[in-house]
C-alpha cells in the first residue's frame, strides 16, 4: 500500500536533523497562523498563488529562492563548522552518512532552487516590462514553470525529515548513484526534485524565447533591447538546448535504478563515463545560465548609476553570444582527469581558456562605463563592485585549472571548491541581490533601507573572502573536497578560518532579514510616487510602481537603446496616451498550481515505490493538462474606462511627486508641466 | 518611426491590444520540438555509444526482423500523409472530412504501436529485454521513448477529435490540430532515424 514507505523513514534518532525538521515545521505553522489570523487565505489564494501576472510569479519566484538560500545556507554552516572542528582525533558533530546528505543537498539547492528561480524570477519581473509587453507570451506555462519548481524544492524539504537525501553530490556520479551502492531513497528524492524542476526551466525557457522574440514594443529592434533582457534571451537559448540533456541523463539513471538497465553500470555493458559527460553537457552551459542574467543585471545598474549609456552596447551583446556558443564547447574540463588523452583534453582546454577573452571583454566594457561617470553609490553599485573584483579572481582560477596538467594535480581539491564558488556566488548571487535591490522598488513600490544593505554587502563580502581564501591555500595544500574528517591537523586553522568566514555571511543575511524588516516598516515614508527611483534608463522604469496589472496602458514606440532615458530627454516620457483602449489579459487559474502539487505527489510517490499513488497523480495530471488544453476562455478584458481611471490615478501621484521632490530632475517636471 | 518586421504583426491590431496569439503558440511549439529534437539526440548518442555493448548478449542483427520492421514504419508514413490530408480537409472547412481522417491517422498510429509493443513483447519473453544489456537497454529506451511520444501523440489526437466534435472547426481547435500535425510529422522524421540507425545499421 505505502511502497517502501513507513515510520521508520523517520530520522527520530538524529537530532539535527529532526530539530531542522521541527523548525521548518514550527516557522511553517507561525506562517499559516498569521494568514489565518489576518483573514489573508482569499487574498493569497485569488491573487497570488492562482495568478498569471508575470509580475506576481516573480515575486513568488524570489520569495521560493530566498527560502531556498537560508536552507543551503544552513547547510553551508554544517559543513564548515564540521570541517573546523573534525581534525585529527576529534570527530566534530556529523555522522559521514549525514555530512555527505548536507554537501549533495547543498549543492542541488543552491544550482537548482536558489539560483535558478532567483533568476527566474528577476526575469519575470523585469523582461515584459523592458521589451514593453504586457506579459510573457505564455502566462499559463509560466506559472506552471513555477509550481513545477516549487514542487521540486517541496520534495527536496520533505526529504529532510521523512527518508534521506542523496549522499552522491550534487552531480550524482555514477556508479555511485546506481541501486547497488546508493540503496536507499535519497538518490531518488535528488531524481525526481532535479527533474521535476528542470521540467519547469525548460518551460520557462520557451516562454522567454517566443515573448523576446515576438512580443517586444515596436521600434525595439533586437539591437536596441536592454541587456538584461539579452543576457535573459542568451540564457533562454541555453536553456532549451542543455535542459533536455539533463532530462535525459537523469531519465537514464532513473531507468538503471527503477527497472534494472545498464547504462552507467558496471557490469552488463553500461558505461559509466557517459553519465558524466551527459550530466556536464547540461552542467557546464547551465553554470552560464545562472551566470549570464547577473550578467545583464550588472550591465543595467552600472549604466544607471554612472548616468550613461553603456560603453560599447555591441561588444557586450557579442560577447555574451559568444559566451552561450563556447559554453557548449567546454564540458570536458569538469573531467580532465577521465583519461580522454592529451587530443581530446587540449581541445576542452583551448575552449576553456577562450571563453575567458569574451568574458574579460565584458569587465572591461563595465569598468569604461563608469570611467568619467557620475557615480551613485546606492548598494546595487556595491553588489556591482564587489563582483568586478572578485569574479576576476575566480576568473584567474579558472585558467590556471584549464591547463590540464594543472588540473590533474588540483582535480577535486578545495582549490576547486574555491574557484567555483569564486564564480557563482560574486557572478550570480551578487548580481541577483543587485538585481534585488535595484527593481524592488519597483516589485513593491519602495525602496529597501541603504544603510542595513551596505552593512549587509560588507558582511558578504568580507565574510566571502575569509571563507573561501583558505580554500585556495588548502587546495595547494592538498585537501580534497567533502571530507567529514581528516588527519591533517595543519589544515586545521585554515578551515577556521573559513567557518569565520561563514558566521560573517550570516550576520550579513541578518542584516539583510533585518533591512526587508525596517524597509517595510518605513515603506510610507519612502514610496515611489514616479515609478523611476534611480533616474532608470530603460522601459520598466516608464511604468509605475508596482505596476498596473496590464503593465503599460499604451504600447511604448520605442527610438533609442536605452529608451526611457530618450523619452524623458524629449519631454515626452510621461505624456499621457490620447485615447485608452480595452487591453486583453489571461484569468488567473489554479490549473498550474494543481499541475505542481500533482507533480510533487507523482514525485513523492516514484521514491517510495507507491506505484497506484504515482499513476494516479500522472493521471490527474494528463486529465488537468487535457481540461485546460480544451479551454478556450483564458482571457478577460480590462475595459478602456477602467484603465482611464487607474492610468489618472497614476498621473496625480506623479504631479504630486514633482512638486515635493524638485530633485527629481528637470526632464520629469517638465513632462509633468507640459500635461 | 521604425517598426522591426518581427514586431508587425503582434500590434498591428490596435482595437484589441492582444499579441498574435496563434502564431505565438505555433513558433513557441517550434521551440518545443526542438528540445524535444536535442532530447532525441541525447538518446541517440547514449545509443550510438552502448550500440556494441551487448555483454554476451544477442546482436542486433539477431534480434531484429526488418520486414516486419518496415511494415511498422509503412504505418507511420501512412499516418502522416493521413494527418496531412485532414489538414487539408481542416482548410476547407470540412468537419467531417476532417474527423474521417484524423480517425485513419489514430488508427495507423495504433497500428505502429501494437506491433511496437508486440515486437518489445516477445523479446522481454525471450529473456532479451532491457536488463540484458547495456546494448538492450539502449535499443529499449531510444525506441521506447518514440514509442512513448507516439502514444501521447494518440491521446492528444482522441483529445482534439473531440473538440472537433464539440467545438468544431474554430480558430483555437485549428491552431492545436496544425501543432498536432507538427509534433506528428516530426515523430515521422524521428523514426526515420531510428529506423536507419537502429534497424538498418544494427541488421548488417
Amino acid at each position: 500500500m505505502f511502497g517502501k514507505l513507513s515510520f521508520a523513514a523517520i530520522p527520530f534518532e538524529n537530532p539535527i536533523i529532526m530539530g531542522a525538521v521541527g523548525g521548518s515545521i514550527l516557522l511553517a505553522v507561525v506562517i499559516l497562523s498569521l494568514i489565518t489570523y489576518y483573514r489573508k487565505w482569499t487574498t493569497l489564494w485569488k491573487e497570488w498563488l492562482t495568478s498569471l501576472d508575470h509580475k506576481r510569479i516573480g515575486i513568488m519566484y524570489i520569495i521560493l529562492a530566498m527560502v531556498m538560500l537560508l536552507r543551503g545556507f544552513s547547510d553551508a554552516i554544517l559543513m564548515r563548522s564540521q570541517q573546523a572542528l573534525a581534525a585529527g582525533m576529534a570527530h566534530g558533530y556529523l555522522p559521514p552518512g549525514h555530512f555527505d546528505q548536507i554537501f549533495s543537498a547543498h549543492g542541488t539547492i543552491m544550482i537548482v532552487f536558489m539560483a535558478m528561480p532567483f533568476l527566474v524570477g528577476l526575469m519575470n519581473i523585469v523582461v515584459p516590462q523592458q521589451i514593453g509587453a504586457r506579459d510573457v507570451a505564455f502566462p499559463f506555462l509560466n506559472s506552471v514553470s513555477l509550481w513545477l519548481t516549487a514542487a521540486g524544492a517541496l520534495l527536496v524539504m520533505i526529504s529532510l525529515g521523512v527518508g534521506e537525501f542523496s549522499r552522491a553530490g550534487w552531480s550524482g556520479y555514477a556508479p555511485l548513484v546506481e541501486r547497488q551502492y546508493s540503496p536507499g531513497t535519497g538518490v531518488d528524492y535528488w531524481i525526481w526534485a532535479f527533474q521535476i524542476a528542470g521540467a519547469g526551466s525548460l518551460i520557462t525557457g520557451i516562454n522567454f524565447l517566443v515573448t523576446i522574440l515576438r512580443m517586444r514594443a515596436p521600434g525595439m529592434t533586437l539591437m536596441r533591447m536592454p541587456l538584461f533582457s539579452w543576457t535573459t534571451l542568451f540564457t533562454n537559448v541555453l536553456m532549451i538546448f542543455a535542459f533536455p540533456v539533463l532530462t535525459v541523463a537523469l531519465t537514464l539513471l532513473t531507468l538503471d535504478r527503477y527497472l534494472g538497465m545498464h547504462f552507467f553500470t558496471n557490469a552488463l555493458g553500461g558505461n559509466i563515463m557517459m553519465y558524466v559527460n551527459l550530466f556536464w553537457i547540461w552542467g557546464h552551459p547551465e553554470v552560464y545560465i545562472v551566470i549570464l542574467p547577473a550578467f545583464g543585471v550588472f550591465s543595467e545598474v552600472v549604466a544607471t548609476f554612472s548616468g550613461k549609456r553603456l560603453f560599447g552596447y555591441r561588444s557586450l551583446v557579442y560577447a555574451t553570444a559568444a559566451i552561450m556558443v563556447l559554453s557548449f564547447s567546454v564540458w570536458v574540463h569538469h573531467f580532465f582527469t577521465m583519461g580522454a588523452g592529451p587530443d581530446v583534453n587540449i581541445f576542452f582546454s583551448i575552449t576553456t581558456m577562450l571563453i575567458a577573452i569574451p568574458t574579460g571583454v565584458k569587465i572591461f566594457n563595465w569598468l569604461f562605463t563608469m570611467y568619467r561617470g557620475r557615480i551613485r553609490f546606492a548598494t546595487p553599485m556595491y553588489w556591482t563592485l564587489g563582483f568586478l573584483f572578485t569574479f576576476t579572481v575566480g576568473g584567474m582560477a579558472g585558467v590556471l585549472l584549464s591547463v590540464p596538467p594543472a588540473d590533474y594535480v588540483l582535480h577535486n581539491s578545495l582549490f576547486l571548491v574555491a574557484h567555483f564558488h569564486t564564480m557563482l556566488i560574486p557572478g550570480s548571487l551578487f548580481g541577483f541581490f543587485a538585481g534585488y535591490y535595484y527593481w524592488f522598488p519597483k516589485a513593491f513600490g519602495f525602496p529597501l533601507n541603504e544603510k542595513w544593505g551596505k552593512g549587509a554587502f560588507w558582511c558578504w563580502m568580507i565574510g566571502f573572502y575569509l571563507a573561501f581564501a583558505p580554500l585556495y591555500v588548502l587546495g595547494f595544500m592538498g585537501m580534497p573536497r567533502r571530507m567529514e574528517h581528516y588527519a591533517n591537523p595543519a589544515w586545521q586553522p585554515y578551515l577556521v578560518i573559513a567557518a569565520v568566514g561563514t558566521a560573517v555571511i550570516l550576520i550579513g543575511i541578518i542584516f539583510q532579514m533585518i533591512q526587508l524588516a525596517v524597509s517595510i516598516k518605513h515603506r510610507h515614508a519612502v514610496r515611489d510616487l514616479t515609478g523611476d527611483p534611480w533616474d532608470g534608463r530603460t522601459l520598466e522604469w516608464a511604468t509605475s510602481s508596482p505596476p498596473a496589472v496590464y503593465n503599460f496602458a499604451k504600447t511604448p514606440v520605442v527610438h533609442d537603446i536605452d529608451a526611457f532615458a530618450d523619452m524623458k530627454e524629449k519631454g515626452i516620457a510621461y505624456s499621457p496616451p490620447d485615447q485608452y483602449h480595452d487591453i486583453h489579459m489571461p484569468k488567473n487559474t489554479a490549473t498550474g498550481l494543481i499541475i505542481g502539487a500533482m507533480a510533487a505527489v507523482f514525485g513523492f510517490a516514484m521514491v517510495w515505490y507507491i506505484w497506484w499513488l504515482a499513476i494516479l497523480g500522472a493521471f490527474i495530471l494528463l486529465l488537468t493538462v487535457i481540461a485546460r488544453a480544451s479551454d478556450d476562455g483564458t482571457d478577460y478584458i480590462v475595459p478602456a474606462a477602467e484603465i482611464e481611471r487607474i492610468e489618472k490615478r497614476r498621473y496625480r501621484q506623479l504631479t504630486a511627486a514633482a512638486a515635493n521632490r524638485p530633485a527629481d530632475g528637470p526632464a520629469m517636471r517638465q513632462s509633468l508641466a507640459e500635461m | 518611426m521604425t517598426i522591426d518586421a518581427s514586431t508587425i504583426d503582434t500590434f498591428a491590431r490596435k482595437e484589441i491590444e492582444h499579441p498574435d496569439t496563434v502564431a505565438n503558440h505555433a513558433f513557441g511549439f517550434w521551440l518545443y520540438l526542438m528540445t524535444d529534437l536535442v532530447l532525441f539526440a541525447a538518446i541517440f548518442a547514449a545509443f550510438a555509444v552502448l550500440s556494441h555493448n551487448y555483454a554476451g548478449g544477442p546482436t542486433g542483427k539477431e534480434l531484429f526482423d526488418l520486414p516486419y520492421t518496415f511494415g511498422e514504419t509503412m504505418f507511420l508514413l501512412f499516418s502522416s500523409a493521413a494527418y496531412g490530408l485532414a489538414v487539408l480537409a481542416m482548410y476547407k472547412g470540412k468537419k467531417n472530412s476532417v474527423l474521417t481522417w484524423l480517425g485513419v491517422t489514430f488508427l495507423l498510429g495504433l497500428g505502429f504501436i501494437s506491433m511496437e509493443v508486440n515486437e518489445f513483447y516477445h523479446m522481454i519473453l525471450s529473456g532479451n529485454g532491457p536488463q540484458r544489456s547495456g546494448f538492450l537497454s539502449a535499443f529499449f529506451t531510444l525506441v521506447g521513448t518514440h514509442g512513448a511520444h507516439v502514444t501521447f501523440g494518440l491521446i492528444w489526437m482522441v483529445t482534439m477529435m473531440g473538440q472537433v466534435v464539440i467545438k468544431g472547426l474554430t480558430v483555437p481547435v485549428q491552431s492545436r490540430l496544425m501543432r498536432l500535425s507538427m509534433f506528428w510529422h516530426f515523430l515521422d522524421i524521428v523514426w526515420i532515424g531510428v529506423f536507419t540507425i537502429v534497424y538498418l545499421m544494427g541488421s548488417t
